[in-house]
């Protein structure tokens, strides 16, 4: 984002928002420092999204290129939409982490780098073949060299600790510089410390020593010309977190199940990135929630049916290859209009792909991936907190519709973080279903006349004994058919129903121009950067408009008619055109892509230029 | 001592309460649909007759299968089912089970179901001892699909997909159970109805998961897979009726035993050369190590007969209760969880 800068007085420069980033080895500590700074800018007044970069490699060699784990933030007023497209501050403790992450720094900006870690070691490990910080390469960046290993000794000395324990507080040391560079307080961090460590004194007193020593540092060797101060956000008023992806979606579906009044079953396989959601849920036993680690994704598939089947909210999570092997199981579920919940956090494809990398290449197998007539509901998530709302919204229709539910997050939105407005309980739908009448006669398939879904029935429940399986229902009875008008019934039935689902869900809002020359259309994880990129060029002047799906299937049942009102129609996804072709497939309408599957999500700018060109073309 | 009067089953005596349900309780309404003189035939109306007698209210039943001639028999049983897919029985199984504890969880399986394109589920609900009841109807043949060889049939077999014969050795589900630290595993077979019916008995009133090869015929692509058993001339040269804490002895009039030579079992004439019952093998399912119910799994045609009844009988901690104790622990420790303190846990700050 452009940084508006408004001198006010002498040392201070006020600008918008800031984008930072912290880079380092994976045993630097980085993460720490990137989320403590996010957690005091969120407790300071401004809205602050997030992105960690873990490395690619497990365990690689320390000062590795493969070795290097970052954290990116940025913060400001309520128009910051994405962690940011290009930091303008990059703390860069090893050579390993200045190399990666150079090029994606803002041309001006500020480089502050660990000088005591350019040995010749750790330049060759990095495969640079002479000092970048000497050869005047980096001459278009601000740079700011800081024995950072050899000050962060001499703070923590007085704790007498080990070597090893010693360089481990230097990331408070960077965290501290920081801190000053953005006129941050260093209490809420101290009171912090003093929470974390109470078990080890020596360990919160030599962290705590760091920080200030950082701040300091900062303060009175007078590297940085001026201080920052970002604006504040308006938000709306209540409680915040900070949530990533995978956290809101494990919330999301206790809630849920909570709201349901039932037990939570979460099946699940280990797949990067989908497993946190696995970790996270399995901490809360208490809310009765019950986590199993199968032996495959297709145990996990058919187990959280089982649960539902069973009366539980059954759900499950998944990426990539997982999301194939479940295929069969949901395939299942349809047919035995079970309610489930599937998470599938995309990542870049096919078969491994690349696991820690971004993409959003499964819409179409989400909608159409498996074999038969196989409708089911499509949901995605638009920022990380939306998990939340968007999981919750899963379950609700899953129950209420009888059916398994696909919600699609990603890669970017599992690892990002923004704020979110803690919700009461009572803001939360009630999903609890009502019971059949008792003595009413009763046939496992007789639908309700309104939503189309069959009575959810659990073992447990005396004289309604039923059987249910994958061979085709008799319409209503629910015994076995093989008759082909029946089929035929079954098919359009199990269709009607899902199609119906477009009547109990929100409506499609545009933002900006409600009719005009061309409207941005996206879903999923490039919210941010196609809100910022329309807001941008509204501010321009441009009659342009933002339309983001959550629904996918089945779509928004205004769509259509707002499609009908823009010239044009622009599909800006990270796969290579997947709801652009279901866009021009249900509405006959000439949507253009925007493809991009380079493992990361659009970058604000990337779309703004490209509409830019788009419109340029239009008026020339 | 004749087969029909095996006395394989250790379970406890039913519950003194005394079921008011009958068999016909546990036939649905659905028209059984396997060929005439199928083995399956048996084994539904044995595990309807088992049913009754558990005290186990109907409602609280649940009959999970995959895909296969066999797993059409939750379709005739009137309690809670469902057909699956083609091998997940299990990891529905685990599902079910573990939403509600409470349920009486049955998985009914066939060969090719649970042994070719479903055995890892099979394996890790064995090595988890889920407290259900997995059914193995092992017929050595694929007879929904028509006749091809199944990962049970013996080498060189000839069928529709194996015109010259099988190049491929049979998989043996009882040591594949044993192997996966199965804390119930039993053998029986269709042609036997008594046997039968006391070892589905015996399996469903043992807590954790129990499996239940039943060896049976499919009339149609694999009828005389049972010929020995099924020769009463031949039957008890073939076939050895395990009992616990009993020496294991077979052929006519028991004259035939098993004796250990070494390391490895021997098949001696009880009473010849000196051979008394005190050298036989005496059969236990219940010892610290399960290496006995290992030899007496790998006994086997040409040279062996083959063991029928319950090799291995423990009791060790259902995956379904420590699940449920985790819960019940956190909920004592933790107090039961209150939403609106989870999702205000963490960093918070307010917005004014
Ligand atoms: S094909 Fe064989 S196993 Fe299947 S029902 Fe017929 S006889 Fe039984």
């Amino acid at each position: 984002m452009v940084q508006a800068k408004l001198a006010k007085e002498k040392e201070f420069v006020q600008v918008r928002s800031a984008t930072v980033r912290f880079a380092g080895d994976s045993g630097d500590g980085m993460q720490l420092a990137g989320s403590q700074f996010a957690d005091i800018a969120s407790m300071t007044g401004t809205v602050v999204r997030t992105l960690t970069d873990f490395p690619s490699e497990i365990r690689a060699p320390a000062g590795s290129l493969g070795g290097v784990s970052g954290f990116q933030l940025s913060f400001g007023d309520e128009e910051v939409r994405t962690p940011g497209d290009e930091p303008y501050v990059l703390i860069a403790m090893n050579p390993a982490a200045l190399k990666m992450n150079l090029a994606e720094l803002q041309p001006g900006g500020i480089v502050i780098v660990n000088e005591d870690e350019f040995t010749p070691g750790n330049l060759a490990k990095a495969a640079y073949s002479s000092n970048p910080l000497e050869t005047g390469d980096l001459s278009s960046f601000r740079v700011i060299p800081v024995s950072m290993t050899r000050l962060n000794e001499e703070a923590v000395r007085p704790m007498n600790l080990s070597r090893k324990d010693a360089a481990r507080c230097k990331n408070f040391f960077a965290l501290g510089m920081t801190l000053w560079l953005y006129d941050r307080p260093l209490q809420p961090m101290l009171e912090w410390l003093m929470d974390k460590f109470r078990k080890n004194k020596a360990i919160m007193a030599a962290n705590g020593a760091s920080l200030r020593a950082g701040y300091n540092f900062a303060d009175t060797a007078e590297l940085f010309r001026v201080q920052h101060t970002v604006a504040t956000a308006r938000l709306p008023k209540g409680r915040y977190r900070r949530v990533t992806g995978n956290e809101a979606a494990a919330l999301g579906l206790i809630a849920a199940a909570n709201r349901a009044g039932r037990a939570l079953v979460y099946a699940s396989y280990p797949i990067t990135p989908a497993s946190e959601i696995l970790h996270e849920l399995s901490k809360h036993k208490e809310y009765d929630v019950r986590t199993l680690q199968t032996e495959d994704e297709i145990a996990a598939c058919v187990a959280a049916m089982g649960a539902s089947f069973a009366g539980a909210i059954g759900a499950t999570g998944t990426s990539g290859p997982g999301l194939s092997l479940k295929a069969e199981g949901l395939g299942l579920a349809v047919m035995t209009e079970l309610p489930m919940v599937c998470i599938n956090v995309q990542r870049a494809g096919p078969s491994t792909g690349m696991p820690t990398k971004t993409e959003q290449a499964d819409l179409l197998m989400a909608v159409y991936g498996r074999h038969g007539e196989c409708p089911m509901p499509v949901l995605a998530a638009a920022t990380p907190a939306d998990c939340f709302q968007m999981t919750f919204e899963a379950v609700r229709l899953a129950v209420k519709y009888m059916t398994p539910v696909m919600l699609l997050s990603d890669s970017f939105l599992s690892s990002s973080a923004e704020p979110w407005r803690v919700l009461a309980p009572e803001e939360l739908p009630d999903l609890r279903i009502a019971e059949l009448p008792a003595g009413e006669d009763f046939a496992p398939y007789r639908r309700d006349p309104k939503t189309l879904s069959r009575p959810w029935v659990v073992p447990g429940t005396p004289k309604r004994e039923h059987r249910i399986g994958g061979l085709e229902k008799l319409d209503g009875a629910g015994t076995v058919s093989y008759d082909a008008a029946n089929h035929q019934r079954m098919v359009n039935l199990r269709a009607e129903k899902i199609a119906g689902i477009s009547r109990d869900i929100p409506p499609a809002e545009v933002t900006g121009a409600k009719e005009g020359d061309l409207l941005v259309i996206g879903w999923g994880s490039t919210y941010g950067a196609i809100a910022a990129a329309v807001d941008e060029l509204l501010h321009a002047g441009r009659r342009v408009a933002h339309l983001h799906l959550r629904y996918l299937n089945p779509f928004p049942a205004n769509l259509g008619e707002i499609l009908s009102k823009y010239e044009r129609i622009l599909v800006p996804e990270n796969n290579m055109g997947h709801l652009c072709s279901l866009l021009r497939d249900r509405f006959l309408v000439n949507a253009l892509p925007l493809p991009k599957v380079d493992g990361r999500t659009f970058r604000i700018r990337e779309i703004q230029e490209h509409v830019e060109t788009l419109l340029g073309g239009l008026f020339r | 001592m004749s087969a029909y009067e095996s006395e394989c089953c250790t379970a406890d005596q039913p519950d003194a309460t005394i079921s008011l349900l009958t068999k016909k309780d546990f036939q649905s309404a659905q028209e059984v649909k396997w060929c005439p003189g199928c083995g399956d035939f048996g084994i539904l109306s044995q595990v309807q007759n088992v049913l009754p007698k558990l005290g186990i209210p109907r409602e609280k039943i649940v009959f999970v299968s995959g895909i296969g001639c066999s797993s059409r028999f939750p379709y005739y049983l009137n309690t809670y089912g469902i057909h699956g897919i083609h091998g997940r029985a299990p990891a529905i199984a685990m599902g079910v089970k573990c939403a509600n504890p409470e349920l009486s969880v049955w998985v009914v399986t066939g060969d090719g179901d649970s042994l070719s394109i479903g055995t890892n589920h099979l394996i890790h609900c064995l090595r988890r001892n889920l407290d259900l009841t997995i059914l193995l109807l092992n017929n050595q043949i694929y007879g929904l699909t028509k006749g091809q060889y199944s990962p049970t049939s013996e080498f060189g077999k000839k069928t529709k997909s194996s015109p010259l014969g099988t190049i491929e050795q049979p998989i043996h589900p009882i040591p594949l159970a044993l192997a996966a630290e199965g804390t119930f595993v039993a053998r029986t077979v269709f042609a036997d109805q008594a046997h039968l019916g006391k070892t589905i008995e015996a399996a469903a009133r043992h807590k954790g998961t129990s499996f239940v090869e039943i060896r049976q015929n499919c009339v149609v692509f694999n009828d005389n897979v049972l010929g020995t058993f099924t020769d009463a001339d031949t039957r008890g040269d073939h076939w050895i009726y395990l009992e616990q804490g009993r020496p294991i002895r077979f052929g006519k009039d028991g004259r035939k035993g098993l004796a250990m030579r070494g390391t490895q079992p021997e098949i001696v004439a009880v009473g010849e050369g000196g051979v008394r019952e005190e050298n036989l093998i005496v059969h236990d399912a219940r010892g610290a190590s399960n290496s006995q119910a290992y030899l007496l799994a790998g006994l086997a045609p040409p040279e062996f007969p083959t063991a029928l009844g319950i090799f291995r009988q423990v009791e060790k901690p259902t995956y379904d209760d420590l699940l449920m104790d985790q819960i019940d622990d956190a909920i004592a420790k933790n107090g039961r969880g209150e939403l609106a303190k989870l999702l205000n846990a963490g960093t918070t700050w307010l917005v004014e």
